[in-house]
């Protein structure tokens, strides 16, 4: 009966938040192509300037002012296969510039990664730790949390029982209902063990979610809309589950409640079905999770590049046309970054909620065979 | 598209970070932080129960107080009542003892009267006795100087005792 519930929640869950997946990246995407097919329109490069914010720089660009780029270097960390390490400002590399062997260049296939000429004159990457917009927005919601965790930790140990102030209360208020609406409807007795991940993924994609959302230099890292890093929220997620999983867990995989001839080597198609369904759930998690923060940056970079690419399609008339459209962008920007604010919560709350219940699924004891009622009409 | 490849230097520093905020917050953050959560949630859940317990044991209190309120104003009541019976008992005692004195002093004084009155009578005879007598010596030696009324006045008594 619980598991019966259990499983009726996932679905709803996953039906529930997979719906605005398919509907926004698909939006995203055809506004996009709009934007790409309207590059031809002079003086604005819709795509380069999409992707150029929803995706990694090894600066900080901040804005332009007479052409010229106002943007905080960042390090440089690269391994090169024949030479070894390096470590630079990424100021070294702007504009085309090279440094010790290193350039960034503008167009191939590496276009805006740092790469090399290795001794063949081939250009390869070399093994890239650089800081980069991402990692070094990575690095600060990690601060961030672990300075906003840790002295909070400080205050109860200091005072267990005393009142908390506002932001301990605000930070309680949804610890309580994580942990009594989501940790321990899934995962029960075992809670303990498992809330802390929970926890800290659900305030890491929260945080990331929002720090994503604020456009001005230290946040504005389209992290959580990167597929590396919902890969390896997933990956987490992944090896949790899997490797804190029952007995009884891992026999429903390989030797399933199914007639034998269903499971036997010489067609072990449960086992297979079964093994596939462990990993599509993480990776549904991963795709969820960065197709929508994806979607929804690049559904509020279209809206603002709509101003510059109907100004730039009407010459004659730029000024009047730029900022009729101004308005009404700005107007449907308010709206998305609402719309984002929602999703920024939803987001976190659904992938923490599908890891208690992927988790919560592995950790179920052996029982006594439940009899199913055979139907006779 | 270079936007769905995970970039491996990425890859990295997520692991890294992300690997060490977990195992940092899972050993001092969330245990420190859940224990006491629970500890205060059960600290509050005590504390009603005890405040509950508290405001029954004042309502028994109270109730109590009122009890002995009203028994001791049927006390005063009866108190009262046995005051009066009491006040009135010893009235009557001290009107009869005072009745009883009365009658003790009166009759007392009667007999002294009578006594007196005896003693008085007595006094009285023999002052009578005594003043007849002295009229009785006078009259005698008066009388007693002539003979010859002597001798009739002996006659007369002697007549008068013959006759009597």
């Amino acid at each position: 009966m619980n598991c019966l519930k259990t499983f009726l929640t996932l679905v709803s869950a996953t039906l529930l938040m997979t719906t605005p997946l398919y509907a926004e990246p698909s939006e995203a995407i055809s506004e996009a192509e709009t934007a790409e097919a309207s590059e031809t329109a002079e003086g604005f490069n819709a795509a380069e300037f999409l992707f150029g914010h929803v995706g990694d720089a090894y600066e900080y660009h901040i804005t332009e002012i007479n052409g010229k780029p106002i943007a905080v270097p960042l390090l440089v960390i690269v391994r090169s296969a024949e030479r070894g390490w390096f470590a630079f400002s990424s100021a070294k590399l702007e504009h085309g510039h090279e440094y010790k062997g290193f350039f960034i260049p503008t167009s191939g296939d590496y276009k805006g990664k740092v790469v090399e000429l290795n001794a063949a004159g081939q250009r390869v990457r070399p093994f890239d730790m650089s800081i980069t917009k991402n990692v070094f927005g990575l690095l600060l919601s990690c601060a961030i949390l672990l300075t906003i965790f840790l002295l909070m930790a400080r205050a109860y140990k200091k005072n267990p029982l005393g009142v908390p102030n506002k932001g301990q209360s605000m930070m309680e208020a949804v610890i309580i209902y994580l942990q009594d609406d989501i940790i321990r409807p899934a995962l029960g007795d075992k809670s303990a063990k498992f809330s802390p991940y929970l926890l800290t993924v659900f305030f890491f994609i929260l945080l990331n979610n929002l720090m994503g959302l604020v456009p001005i230099f230290p946040f504005g890292a389209n992290l959580t809309g990167n597929l590396a890093v919902t890969m390896v929220l997933a990956l987490f997620t992944y090896f949790i589950t899997n490797i804190f999983g029952t007995k009884t867990y891992w026999k429903d995989i390989f030797w399933p409640d199914v007639p034998v001839f269903l499971k036997t080597p010489v067609l072990p198609l449960m086992q297979i079905i079964e093994f596939i369904s462990t990993l599509t759930k993480p990776i549904a998690l991963m795709i969820r999770l960065f197709a929508n923060i994806f979607a929804g940056h690049i559904i509020i970079m279209v809206l603002i590049s709509l101003i510059f690419i109907f100004s730039a399609a009407f010459p004659a008339v730029s000024t009047q046309v730029g900022s009729g459209t101004a308005v009404l962008s700005v107007a449907f920007s308010v709206f998305m970054y609402c719309l984002e604010f929602l999703v920024a919560f939803i987001q976190a709350y659904v992938f923490t909620i599908l890891s208690a219940i992927f988790i919560g699924l592995a950790q179920h004891e052996e029982h006594e065979h439940e009899e199913v009622p055979v139907k006779t009409e | 598209m270079d936007l769905f490849l995970p970039e491996s230097g990425l890859v990295v520093w997520m692991l890294l970070a992300f690997g060490i905020v977990f195992a940092v917050l899972a050993k001092f953050g969330w245990p420190i932080i859940l224990n006491s959560l629970q500890k205060r949630e059960e600290h509050i859940a005590e504390s009603l129960k005890k405040a509950e317990e508290a405001i029954e044991t004042l309502s028994g209190l109270e109730q109590k107080g009122k009890d002995i309120i009203a028994s001791a104003e049927a006390e005063q009541i009866k108190m009262v009542g046995e005051t009066k019976t009491l006040n009135q008992k010893m009235i009557d005692d001290a009107k009869a003892e005072a009745t009883r004195e009365a009658d003790k002093i009166i009759a007392s004084a009667r007999e002294q009267i009578v006594k007196e009155k005896e003693a008085a009578i007595a006094e009285l005879n023999q002052e009578v006795v005594k003043l007849s007598v002295q009229m009785a010596e006078k009259i005698l030696l008066r009388e007693l100087k002539d003979r010859k009324a002597q001798s009739d006045y002996v006659e007369t008594l002697l007549k008068d005792n013959s006759l009597s």
